[in-house]
């Protein structure tokens, strides 16, 4: 029960911060990091693929209602939920790691963690930045663009687990 | 049957995230459409409640600045005022029908880096407030509003795919669009200028009126470079918004009294 307490208050405590503050600080004119993908990369990792679908979907509607676009971040969200098994295999060998219930810096190692967390930080930012043109007229600008915000949300994810999220979570 | 259930048992993961996806996508491009879906009434007033608390807080580290902008308009309003009152031979303000109404409003979420740019407001319906009404700033033109609930309505930005104005160029009476075309929110874009009309950096840009949304010669913004066809069709300008959008906070609300009039003129126009 402890375990599922813990991904809710970091639920809400990453959507917050998402909604309150990051998407009012504009880097750039234009370029917003989304760290709020953080909670479906720290789902544990025996969650069933279904649950897994779901959370990354609700969490990405929840993130649409505050900014009034349905569908786009559900989709994102759904999307990484979907990456993240095969994500996993490609940074492990094996599907579930031995002795590690859920992904965290500290227990994976910080090699493992940054390859796990910049692939699916580009899955999603790539689905999420051409959802939203609904086009790929204009793909080099739209690529650089998610280059840029992945680089920002990258730091951000990496700055977030070094400092909040492994010594509440111990 | 069997075998399709054995098909779904083995990709299950698979065909449950086809499935989330597609519903996804349909949700994204029925919002994109000027009208959008229900779900605007549910967000609003859930997601509205938290904004408002958070631009309650944040709301005062910009006081100053919001109350010298306030003087501004006051200053200009009366003088505009004075001149209109010494036109007037007798003024009779009982007599005197007013088309449009002005309803302030504050604003508690707003984007500017997005394709899509919305803006939420803390008026609804109980305010009076409808769908399509216009929202200005004193700056000039900021939205349409296209969702309503109780307590919030949510608008459509200049700063939008499908948004767009019908303008005027002030010192030609030329009529023409302005669309946005993303990337930089200080400016907007016109493609549709007659060639015969020739454009200046910093020529004034006003609504038309023709859109029944906003009132005529209120100011969108100046030109900031016209670039003339190479193959002699229509030329093109990137207009500067007066608006800063990245500083919006007092915003009004346009009401159009006669609008039901003149939609309704509008459909006996199309039935014909």
């Amino acid at each position: 029960m402890n375990k599922v307490l813990i991904n809710i208050i970091r639920f809400i405590g990453l959507i917050l911060l998402q909604v309150l503050v990051l998407n009012n600080i504009r880097f750039g004119g234009y370029i917003n990091p989304y760290v709020y993908i953080l909670f479906v990369m720290m789902l544990p990792f025996a969650m069933p693929g279904w649950m897994l679908l779901l959370a990354g979907f609700g969490m990405g509607l929840v993130v649409d209602m505050f900014m009034s676009t349905p569908g786009l971040h559900a989709g994102a969200g759904v999307f990484i939920a979907f990456a993240r098994p095969f994500v996993v295999q490609l940074a492990t060998g094996s599907k579930e790691p031995e002795n590690v219930s859920d992904p965290s810096l500290s227990k994976m190692g910080s090699r493992w963690w940054f390859s796990y967390t910049v692939t699916l930080v580009f899955a999603h930012h790539f689905i999420l930045f051409f959802l939203e043109s609904f086009s790929f007229s204009q793909f080099w600008s739209t690529l650089w663009r998610i280059i840029i915000s992945v680089t920002f949300t990258e730091i951000l994810i990496l700055l977030l687990s070094l400092f909040f999220i492994d010594r509440k979570s111990r | 049957m069997y075998n399709l259930i054995r098909f779904v048992q083995k990709y299950n993961f698979i065909l449950m995230f086809v499935l989330l996806e597609v519903l996804a996508i349909v949700m994204l491009s029925r919002s994109h459409t000027y009208h959008r879906a229900a779900i605007s009434h549910v967000t609003n007033s859930m997601s509205g409640r938290i904004y408002r608390i958070n631009s309650g807080i944040t709301a005062y580290f910009s006081l100053r600045n919001v109350n010298n902008k306030l003087k501004e308009q006051n200053a200009v309003l009366l003088r505009k005022l004075s001149l209109l009152e010494a036109r007037l031979p007798f003024s009779d303000t009982l007599n005197q029908e007013i088309i449009f109404d002005y309803l302030p409003a504050k604003v508690i979420s707003n984007t500017i880096q997005f394709r899509n740019n919305y803006i939420m407001i803390d008026k609804g319906y109980r305010d009076g407030v409808k769908k399509d009404m216009g929202l200005i700033s004193p700056e000039g033109v900021v939205g349409i509003i296209i969702g309503v609930s109780e307590h919030y309505s949510s608008a459509m930005s200049l700063l939008h795919k499908y948004a767009t104005l019908s303008v005027r160029f002030l010192n030609s009476d030329q009529i023409a669009n302005l669309h946005w075309g993303g990337g930089n929110y200080q400016f907007g874009e016109i493609v549709d200028i007659p060639t015969h009309v020739a454009l200046q950096k910093g020529d004034t840009i006003v609504t038309s009126g023709h859109s029944f949304v906003f009132p005529e010669g209120l100011i969108i913004g100046t030109v900031e470079e016209f670039i003339p066809s190479e193959k002699g069709n229509l030329n093109t300008a990137s207009i500067k918004f007066s608006v800063d959008f990245n500083k919006l906070r007092n915003v009004f609300i346009v009401k159009n009294f006669h609008r039901e009039e003149q939609d309704a003129l509008m459909k006996i126009k199309t039935n014909e």
